[in-house]
């Protein structure tokens, strides 16, 4: 018995994957291939090859930093559905201060200001919601999903009008800050995407467990998630941690907008990753809320995502949005949190 | 908590058990032999009426007529763009072809790294050195560009031809160079018969969310007519949808845009200005097949029928075999050079 109890945590995470791979045999057989087949060309295009994993990697480094996102929100009972429009904001301060800095300006200078700008714009975007719910007590889940509409319809306008490239819909390539690939230190993975941003999400995510384990701050927070009328009559001003939770979480989405602006193409791009900060909202979910579920549940999601390329010769790209779609149901299902954030919504209808 | 564990086993026991199936005609793996294609479609993917489904139905002519063995990927996200045309050349495709303008630098630096591999890019957006000179192209990349505005030339003279009101209207899409092209051709061709006539054009908006919004095209549209304008030209991806019903509400004509529209609202569907996506992406393939591909940046006009206009038994109704005479007659002259269309305003 002692063994299953330690099974326990991970026992909802792995139905919900067996729910979604039963799910993924149905459809492969619908399309008449074998599922055999087509889960090992999944698996050869994904982490068959170093090219395959280093794209594994460089979505994870994105999906952990939104998933991380939403994480930190659902800790301090938030559900933060604006990781989109944070991530985006993100990655486009780091694209303006990067083409503000002079060219030939060194990395270790130029690489933490871009940081800090994305980690600014993010911020910036995620204390909005945190603002208007401690102040006015309007609801984040609301005010998340339409702020990722506004911001994102003004970055598409400031990129449109301003700071395009003839023809194209990005930014002109930023003169400093970029982050070197993994290919520079490791050849094999030549061609991908990963880069050293990688390094930004495990801080992070060290950030995070520090931060919500070992501080103060971090221990309120729970405990405004558990139950903030307790948390306030223990002496917890709760609009203070919503405001901080939501601004940090902000903060770390925006993070997750280097890796595309900074280590992979140079230049912020309208749409760059179009789908992130819901797919974080799953990776939150999966992971438990927990720092290394989170990192864990991205790696999942990332090997997803790149291997719906991958069997995209045999099966339609749909069918693999599809079976992530259907590991986000059976998680929704299955995990307690998410069955305590709905029991919370119904008592916060009262 | 027992229970739970028996469902897991349960499931698991199921998905081994469907593992085994092995439906007959299943097929895994690229054949060898015939020319090979690989096709990554933009974002939109297919079953955009537009160049994405012009793009397909070309590599399936390929399929048919030349035997060609074609691929395609549908990619997610930003960076699945360089992915898929990256497992495709690496799977030693003999032509790569990236759809959409977006696709621009993935294609540039994939040909660098893939010499042997030949790739082309619709509507490739040829990068310019600061000072706005064209940068060469690796040799094994051919840039697919479409005179846009050749076509937009011929329906605008169309449009002027048959308006009795002297007042012809322009719906675009998002407000930047790529549209303008179809504007000041199209603002060309109704000067070029009708000295008096005057042209309205609106644009839906200064992003790319401006190609997907039906209800502005319809707004604008109904203003348009509203103010006596009978004919407009649209060039705005879905939010022309939107014209074409204010043109059946209104009982006025509209011109369709890439593929022939006539379909989304018959009998008031002038024409529509078509882009030979299909034709072009046949010919690379066949080029590829018979040897004679190279690279460079091919512009697709009217010469070599890269756009024309849609003249068929569905319209011929609504164009006087005169006005048919005096547009083909233009569109010599602009073949001949004899005219040259502007792509600005």
């Amino acid at each position: 018995m002692n063994v299953l109890r330690r099974l326990a945590p991970i026992l909802a995470p792995l139905l919900a994957l067996l729910i979604a791979a039963v799910v993924g045999d149905a459809l492969i057989l619908t399309f008449g291939q074998s599922p055999a087949a087509v889960y090992r060309l999944l698996v050869d295009g994904t982490l068959g090859n170093a090219y395959g994993i280093g794209q594994v990697i460089y979505k994870a480094t994105t999906l952990a930093c939104t998933g991380m996102a939403v994480a930190l929100g659902l800790r301090a009972g938030l559900f933060n559905i604006g990781a989109e429009g944070q991530l985006a904001m993100g990655g486009f301060a780091a694209a303006v201060v990067g083409l503000l800095l002079p060219v030939g300006t060194p990395a270790l200078l130029a690489v933490p200001v871009c940081l800090a700008g994305a980690a600014l714009g993010g911020a910036a975007v995620g204390a909005v919601p945190g603002v208007l719910k401690a102040r006015f007590g309007a609801h984040e889940v609301i005010v998340t999903i339409m702020l990722n509409f506004i911001v994102l319809a003004f970055l598409n306008w400031i990129v449109a009008t301003r700071l395009h490239v003839p023809e194209q819909l990005h930014t002109p390539d930023i003169r400093a800050g970029a982050i070197g690939r993994l290919a520079g230190a490791f050849p094999a993975f030549h061609g991908s995407a990963a880069n050293w941003t990688i390094l930004v999400a495990l801080a992070a995510a060290g950030f995070m467990a520090w931060h919500l384990f070992r501080t103060r701050q971090g221990y309120e927070l729970r405990a405004v998630g558990l139950q903030p009328a307790a948390a306030e009559s223990g002496g917890v001003h709760v609009g203070r941690v919503w405001l901080r939770t939501m601004t940090l979480a902000g903060a770390i989405a925006g993070l997750g907008g280097t890796n595309f602006v900074l280590g992979y193409k140079q230049y912020y791009e309208e749409g760059f990753a179009a789908g992130a900060g819901f797919i974080g909202i799953a990776v939150a979910l999966v992971g438990r809320n927990h720092p290394v579920g989170v990192l864990l549940a991205s790696l999942l999601f990332a090997v997803l995502s790149q291997g719906g390329l991958a069997v995209n010769a045999v099966v339609p790209k749909q069918m693999v949005d599809v079976l992530t779609a259907v590991v986000i149901i059976a998680v929704a299902v299955t995990v307690p949190e998410m069955q305590r954030l709905v029991r919370g919504a119904h008592g916060a209808n009262r | 908590m027992r229970r739970l564990i028996i469902l897991a086993a349960a499931l698991f026991a199921i998905h081994v058990g469907l593992l085994l199936v092995r439906p007959a005609g299943a097929e895994v793996g690229a054949t060898s032999g015939a020319v090979n294609v690989g096709v990554v479609f933009d974002l939109g993917g297919r079953g955009d009426k537009s160049f994405n489904d012009g793009a397909y139905a070309g590599a399936e002519r390929a399929v048919r007529e030349l035997g060609a063995h074609v691929r395609f990927v549908e990619p997610g996200e930003g960076s699945d763009r360089e992915a898929g045309l990256r497992v495709l050349a690496a799977e030693g495709m003999d032509l790569v072809i990236g759809v959409g303008f977006i696709f621009s630098d993935d294609l540039t630096q994939l040909a660098r790294e893939y010499p042997n591999t030949r790739f082309a890019g619709v509507d490739y957006a040829v990068p310019t050195d600061s000072k706005g000179q064209p940068l060469a192209l690796p040799p094994n990349l051919a840039a697919l560009k479409f005179r846009e505005e050749e076509g937009s030339f011929l329906v605008g003279a169309l449009a002027a031809l048959v308006s009795r009101s002297k007042t012809l209207g322009f719906v675009g899409g998002m407000d930047f160079p790529l549209i303008h092209k179809f504007e000041a051709g199209y603002r060309a061709g109704v000067r070029a018969v009708c000295a008096d006539c005057t042209v309205i054009a609106q644009y839906a908006g200064v992003t790319p969310e401006a190609f997907r919004n039906p209800g502005k095209g319809l707004e604008l549209a109904l203003s348009q007519y509203q103010s006596g304008v009978d004919v407009i030209f649209q060039a705005s991806g879905s939010t022309g949808l939107g014209v074409f019903e204010a043109a059946r509400r209104r009982g006025k004509l509209a011109i369709g845009v890439d593929a022939d529209q006539y379909g989304e609202a018959p009998g008031f569907i002038l024409t529509s200005m078509v882009k030979g996506v299909d034709a072009a992406v046949f010919r690379t393939i066949e080029q590829v097949k018979g040897g004679t591909f190279r690279g460079g940046v091919f512009q697709l006009g009217l010469a070599e029928q890269g756009v024309d206009y849609v003249y068929d038994e569905h319209n011929r109704a609504l164009i006087p075999d005169s006005v048919r005479a005096r547009v083909e007659a233009l569109r010599q002259d602009v073949i001949a050079g004899r005219i040259t269309v502007p792509s600005t305003r």
